[in-house]
């Protein structure tokens, strides 16, 4: 019933492997590759905290099957930026100190990315809507707009 | 070294957290495991500095997500006068880490913080004595830089002097800390140590724990609350590849797989067959049943006069009740631990705020004795109190030892939802009594509330399985800040503490300190209202003459805000959309942190959706280690209680809880976050106090009051929907 997967992630070839046609993508992921730049939260795609990026749109991985990965390139957290080269996205995150337990991060800041990606200069309001499924307890809301909005600003 | 980092050091500065994080996972084989120090009166429990120089720094008290790593480095960095990137901390290892008490209550600087600065003291003193032996020189001639001492004659690095060797001496409380003009750590906005790591996905939480040869598990909860297993039907689940095994004790089913897919499917297909139960109250109907639970003690937390006689010859009466709904924690993240057992030891690596109580407590349960427990802290998402984690724990302990392999355990969102500690309903009824110029002669407030204190939640698996627990219910110090902070000729504050409450309580940030603020504040500012005084002038003209710091942060707050003097509501209530502004203060517990806030808001008059546009803060936490940490501490009070305030509520039928995701129990998203405004007054002469829970104090009240002055409407029950908003401009 298992079946395998290639797919790129991070811009490496990989061989994931499903255990089933269901099985969310998040599994094979934190699974499998280890990768733990995205989170479990909800398994319904109400959170946002399991966040990657597929062809560069911000999709939820605890709600996206695994073998619709094939031939895709997927991007995490790791792979969008590094330390030695980070994403503005990133770098902006750091500077504004926008990040309490950090959980929230990868719906944060994989959303935000893409959002940059097709609409480089967002207002804020644009901001507030496209991160309005993206949950944070912590309370870092406001940094995070801060954030994304100096990202903007290049 | 200079705080003020550049952004490549800022990239880098994960590096010394990542060495921590290796020291905290490192399995040490069990003879090692009460060789270091941990009893608080000793220096070696909290420091040790190796055969480098490098410090490593060994708290009780963890970073849940505050940032507090970093300011235990700062003031380890600061005393010690070592570079902090040469600090590395170990948190919440029972092993090696001294019992500080759980990380909560606000206390984590104020008491942890302040404990680590006295063992740096202590050895740094200590040092600079043996330095001047070896050097020849008196103690006074000597500085330090970098952890090197430096006297007329010569030099000799911490490293030489005791570098791999345990600092033997006791916490002396009264070593001399560096007076202010000397700090160049403490006091900065340090950038924090973990954030580099978690936003480029390398850091590692709890969650992230790999074991060799570790499995996964689930936990099959009931359907509901009470409910007994009848039968479990384990050929239900056997089609499922990778399943290891079904475990159950008493009434605690769980499920074990190979991966963590396996596990979340058989647990979904698990049959249990589950004994019906229907033992909570009607929701509709919970604050009779909250006045009718038999009361086990009466606690008077404050008493001045004859109040019940003043109220009764007084010019004006008033009288209103508040209460609070149940909340669930709603951790991000649904608890997770991983257990392994290696002979007849047990190692938990958990992100519970109290690793040394989880292992008493583990003990209890296991019938183990806890030298073989040993628990390791790592970090989850975002804790504000006693959450689903230590219950993570206790499950992956029953699930390893019935498998004999390393277990890592989740739960999913609607166990965390439904089987996490919840924070009890809480109904407050006050009465007050105003002379003929409007003062507050008389005051009464009666709480009812849970009983027991901040003691030790029981393991939800210990309650399903029949396992030894304590059998107590602990809420959290829930009775403070009823005591009003105002100088009232007559005033009595009771506590009916409760015998029961309908689901198991814990503390969730600001525990009965925010509902009891809420409920005075709000009070205090309809007797203002009566008395057609402005709110802020009605507060000063109250407080104690010589409480110049509670005086400070509401006219600052009020200089922030730019606060127009006049009493509530604001005249003109005539269009769709109505503003106005409310104002809230809080001396916490009466003994601390002080603060106040103003709201401002616009109600829409026909729909009842209320919206904050603003919150201003102004905060007084005493001597701060970092001021941005206060700062996002006091934003995220904010956001998460305006969340609280305006969106959670539980829901449950007779049986079960219904709200189970984060459709069905909703909170704050991001277009509804107001602009935050904060000012810290700052103060390095004195004690540092906390700030993890006292802004959170001010804000439903603020909001109350805000409405109120919109609308002429008060609002008395949280949440504040717009549906009772419409209901309340309705009907009045």
């Amino acid at each position: 019933m298992s079946e395998t997967i290639e797919t790129t992630v991070n811009g490496r070839a990989v061989t994931l492997r499903a255990e089933d046609p269901e099985m969310p993508l998040l599994y094979a992921l934190r699974g499998e590759l280890g990768l733990t730049g995205l989170h479990f939260g909800c398994g319904l795609a109400q959170c946002g905290a399991c966040t990657v990026q597929i062809d560069g749109e911000a999709v939820r991985s605890c709600q996206f099957p695994a073998v619709q990965a094939r031939g895709r390139k997927l991007v995490t957290l790791e792979g969008l930026g590094t330390p030695e080269r980070p994403h503005p996205v990133q770098t902006a995150f750091i500077e504004m100190q926008a990040v309490q337990c950090g959980y929230c991060l990868p719906g944060m800041i994989m959303t935000s990315a893409a959002l940059l990606a097709r609409n480089p200069q967002p207002t804020e309001a644009q901001i507030r809507e496209e991160l309005a499924g993206v949950i944070c307890r912590c309370g870092t809301q406001p940094r995070v707009i801060a954030a994304v909005l100096r990202a903007a600003r290049g | 070294m200079d705080a003020m980092l550049d952004r490549r050091s800022i990239l880098k500065a994960g590096g010394a957290l990542t060495v921590a994080f290796a020291v905290g996972l490192r399995p040490r084989d069990a003879a090692a495991w009460t060789e270091k120090p941990v009893a608080t009166d000793e220096v070696a429990a909290f420091l040790s500095i190796d055969a480098r120089g490098g410090v490593t720094v060994h708290v009780g008290k963890v970073d849940l997500g505050t940032g507090v790593r970093t300011g235990f480095m700062q003031i380890a960095a600061e005393e010690l006068d070592v570079p902090m990137a040469r600090i590395s901390v170990v948190e919440g290892d029972t092993a090696l880490t001294p019992d500080q008490g759980p990380t909560y209550g606000s206390l984590s600087i104020q008491n942890g913080g302040v404990q680590l600065r006295a063992a740096c003291a202590t050895a740094r003193r200590e040092l600079i004595r043996l330095a001047a032996e070896r050097l020849g020189a008196e103690p006074a001639a000597l500085r330090v830089e970098e952890g090197m001492v430096i006297g007329p004659g010569g030099r000799v690095g911490y490293a030489e002097l005791v570098g791999g060797r345990a600092l033997a001496l006791k916490v002396d409380a009264n070593a001399p800390i560096k007076p202010p003009e000397a700090r160049r750590i403490v006091g900065r906005a340090v950038p924090r140590v973990d954030i580099p790591d978690k936003v480029f996905g390398r850091f590692r939480y709890v969650y992230d724990v790999r074991r060799e040869g570790m499995l996964h598990g689930r936990t099959v909860f009931p359907p509901a609350l009470g409910a007994t297993v009848e039968a479990v039907d384990e050929a239900s689940v056997q089609g499922i590849p990778g399943v290891v095994k079904v475990v159950r004790e008493g009434s605690y089913v769980g499920v074990v797989a190979e991966t963590e897919w396996a596990a979340i499917k058989a647990a979904r297909a698990l049959r249990v067959r589950w004994s019906a139960w229907a033992g909570l109250p009607d929701q509709a109907r919970l604050w009779e049943h909250v006045r009718a639970t038999p009361v086990a003690q009466v606690q008077v937390t404050s008493e001045r006069g004859n109040p019940a006689e003043v109220i009764r010859g007084a010019a004006r009466q008033l009288a209103a009740s508040y209460d609070w709904p149940i909340h669930s924690h709603a951790s991000m993240g649904p608890s997770c631990a991983v257990a392994e057992f290696q002979g007849d030891r047990l190692t938990v690596w958990t992100a519970s705020q109290a690793t040394h109580n989880l292992r008493k407590q583990l003990g209890l349960m296991l019938g183990m004795p806890i030298e073989r427990i040993r628990c390791i802290y790592l970090e989850g998402s975002g804790c504000y109190g006693r959450n689903g984690h230590e219950d993570a724990a206790a499950d992956a302990a029953l699930l390893a030892r019935a498998v004999g392999r390393p277990v890592r355990l989740q739960w999913m969102r609607q166990d965390e939802h439904a089987w996490d500690p919840k924070g009890p309903p809480h109904l407050v009824d006050l009465r007050a009594g105003l002379d003929a110029q409007g003062n507050v002669v008389g005051w009464e407030s009666e709480a009812f509330i849970p009983k027991g204190a901040g003691g030790n939640v029981d393991l939800l698996a210990a309650e399903l399985a029949g396992l030894p627990r304590e059998n107590q219910i602990h809420p959290g110090n829930i009775i403070h800040n009823l005591a009003v902070p105002y100088a009232f000729p007559a005033v009595k504050t009771t506590c009916h503490r409760l015998e029961t409450t309908p689901f198991r309580p814990s503390w969730i940030r600001t525990p009965g300190r925010m509902q009891n603020t809420y409920a005075n504040e709000a009070f205090i500012d309809e007797c203002a209202a009566a008395a057609g005084a402005d709110p802020i002038a009605y507060r000063l003209r109250h407080l104690p003459a010589d409480e110049t710091r509670g005086r400070e942060v509401l006219e600052r707050v009020a200089r922030l805000a730019n606060w127009q003097t006049r009493p509530s509501p604001q005249p003109d209530r005539s269009g769709e959309i109505l503003r106005g502004r409310g104002v809230s203060y809080c001396k916490y517990e009466l003994v601390r942190t002080y603060v106040a806030g103003i709201a401002e808001v616009e109600v829409n008059r026909r729909t009842g959706v209320i919206r904050v546009t603003r919150f201003w803060c102004a905060h007084d936490c005493g001597q701060m280690i970092n001021p941005d940490g206060v700062k996002a501490q006091v934003e995220g009070n904010i956001v998460h209680t305006l969340s609280r305030t305006f969106k959670e509520e539980l829901t449950f039928s007779r049986s079960a809880v219904t709200s189970v995701d984060w459709s069905t129990y909703q909170v704050i998203t991001m277009p509804e976050v107001p602009e935050i405004v904060v000012e810290l007054i700052d103060r390095p002469t004195e004690r540092p106090w906390g700030a993890g829970e006292p802004a959170a104090a001010i804000v439903p009240s603020a909001v109350s009051n805000a409405i109120f002055d919109a609308t002429g409407v008060r609002l008395r029950s949280v949440p504040f929907t717009p549906a009772r908003m419409r209901a309340a401009i309705q009907g009045a």
